[in-house]
């Protein structure tokens, strides 16, 4: 069975640590990315099975940004933002195609267990 | 410009074509106010006019006649109690009555201008009340900004106190469920993360209660005479360990005494997180250096650093709350985001002003400006 590439970009060194490793105990292969840049640079030269963007980075929108430039390479790659924004400020992101022009496929809470993320990205992944 | 409407009530056509006379083209201009106001004057010739146009249109201002052929003035502004409340009311009294005029002011007339008025009596009753309007909104408006920059900060706050807890809860739930085996070595990058973690949120509350502090007012300053050299130089001695860590060289000339009246606390304060900063910020065997100068009218204290700089953008964020600027360079310093939040807060306090000028890859100068 082929192994899914998961790339997953956030700015706080101890999150992306913890996803890396709970996502690839699931028996996915990881690719981490520090920065929007980091990840930009990715998908210039890759293509993932999935994304898993944090939204602030070193933008307030580095996610959306991301989000759209994905889309825009791989329409076909699904796209997870997970942000801790939502629940601060009352924002409520939409799922699905509800966020209008930011094209994330499923927006997340920060704080949400890592099998729940692994629940949700076989999900979007068919498997 | 923006335009007032106002509302004149009196039976006799004289009045209301006087008041049109003098505030149709008049406006009211204070150098506090950011655009002048004017004025749409309306006119009612009868109680019973009056109350159908008040009922219609939200003026800001009513001239109330009180002697009118039906219902009388004081109904008139017993109405506009209940209904608006906002609405100022002059009253236009032809014998000035102190019965009446104390009765009016009890039901919250706004003023009085007697009859008949010169224009001069109308325009100074007009600015008046305008000025009132004008700051009552102000206030609101302050008001209502206060509160949003609040809620943006507890929106921050709560954001920098969950990214560590939601580390620190996830490495010991890795460990609980034993993922990497029975051996506590093998956890050992995981505890030192979460300690780290722990070190950051410490230091985000000591920076958070220092701007509470600042902020509310709390802390009275004991001012006194201080020489800052002797200041920056404990200063220096504080930040030492961090920079040999880095072999920066340190390297300041500080012989002669500057007497400056402060709160010793507060600039200890300003000179460690310069300072603090310019460590933290520099790169492997750079150097930092400090300057004085004093004259008869400022003194300048200067930082320079020879670390990774900022760019101009980056430079007008930097002493927002909860800013850290986030590239490559910086990912790995450790921060709150708040201490030049606080350095500016403490200058803002003293009179004195702050400056940057920077080069990206570099280095920056922070220059710290008291005024005598």
């Amino acid at each position: 069975m082929k192994t899914h590439t998961i790339l997953i970009a956030d700015d706080d060194y101890d999150y992306l640590y913890q996803m890396c490793y709970h996502i690839e105990d699931a028996g996915f292969t990881v690719i981490k990315a520090n920065s929007q840049a980091e990840a930009e640079a990715v998908i210039g030269e890759l293509k993932p099975d999935l994304a898993l963007f944090d939204l602030m980075m070193e933008n307030h929108d580095s996610g959306f940004v991301l989000a759209y430039k994905m889309k825009k390479t791989y329409p076909d790659v699904p796209v997870i933002i997970a942000t801790a924004v939502a629940g601060e400020t009352g924002l409520n992101f939409g799922n699905g195609n509800q966020g209008g022009w930011v094209k994330a496929d499923k927006y997340l809470e920060k704080g949400t267990s890592p099998q729940v993320i692994i629940e949700i990205i076989k999900q979007m992944l068919g498997i | 410009m923006e335009n007032l409407k106002i509302l004149v009530v009196d039976d006799e056509p004289g009045i209301r074509m006087g008041v049109h006379r003098v505030l149709d083209k008049f406006v009211v201009d204070y150098p506090f106010m950011d655009d002048s106001i004017g004025f749409d004057v309306d006119d009612a010739s009868t109680g019973e006019e009056a109350l159908e146009k008040l009922n219609a249109v939200t003026y800001d201002i009513v001239y109330l006649d009180n002697k009118l052929p039906g219902i009388q003035g004081i109904e008139v502004l017993e109405h506009l109690n209940k209904a608006n409340p906002a609405t100022k009311v002059i009253m236009i009294t032809s014998y000035a009555s102190l019965e009446l005029a104390v009765q009016a002011t009890k039901m919250g007339a706004h003023d009085f201008v007697p009859k008949p008025f010169t224009p001069q009596d109308l325009r100074s009753s007009a600015e008046n009340v305008t000025k009132q309007i004008f700051l009552k909104r102000m206030m609101q408006k302050m008001y209502k900004e206060g509160k949003q920059i609040r809620f943006q900060f507890l929106s921050l706050l709560s954001h920098e106190l969950k990214a560590p807890l939601n580390a620190i809860e996830g490495y010991l739930k890795i460990m609980i469920e034993q993922k990497e085996g029975k051996d506590i070595a093998s956890y050992d990058k995981m505890i030192r993360r979460s300690l780290d973690r722990v070190k950051d949120m410490r230091s985000l509350i000591f920076d958070l209660l220092d701007l509470t502090k600042i902020e509310s007012g709390e802390l009275a300053k004991k001012t006194e005479d201080l020489n800052l050299c002797e200041v920056l130089k404990n200063s220096l001695s504080s930040i030492q360990p961090m920079a040999i860590q880095k072999d920066i060289t340190l390297g300041c000339n500080l012989s002669y005494p500057v007497i400056y009246k402060a709160d010793p606390r507060d600039m200890e304060i300003v000179f460690n997180n310069l300072l603090s900063n310019a460590v933290k910020y520099n790169r492997q065997n750079g150097s930092i250096s400090c300057a004085v100068s004093d004259t008869s009218t400022q003194i300048e204290v200067s930082i320079s650093d020879t670390g990774i700089g900022m760019t101009p953008e980056e430079i007008d964020r930097v002493f927002g709350e909860f800013v850290r600027i986030k590239n490559e360079n910086t990912r790995n310093i450790p921060g709150s985001g708040l201490g030049l939040a606080i350095v500016k807060k403490i200058l803002d306090s003293y009179n004195a002003s702050i400056r940057v000028q920077s080069t990206p890859g570099e280095g920056s100068v922070f220059t710290v400006t008291f005024n005598k």
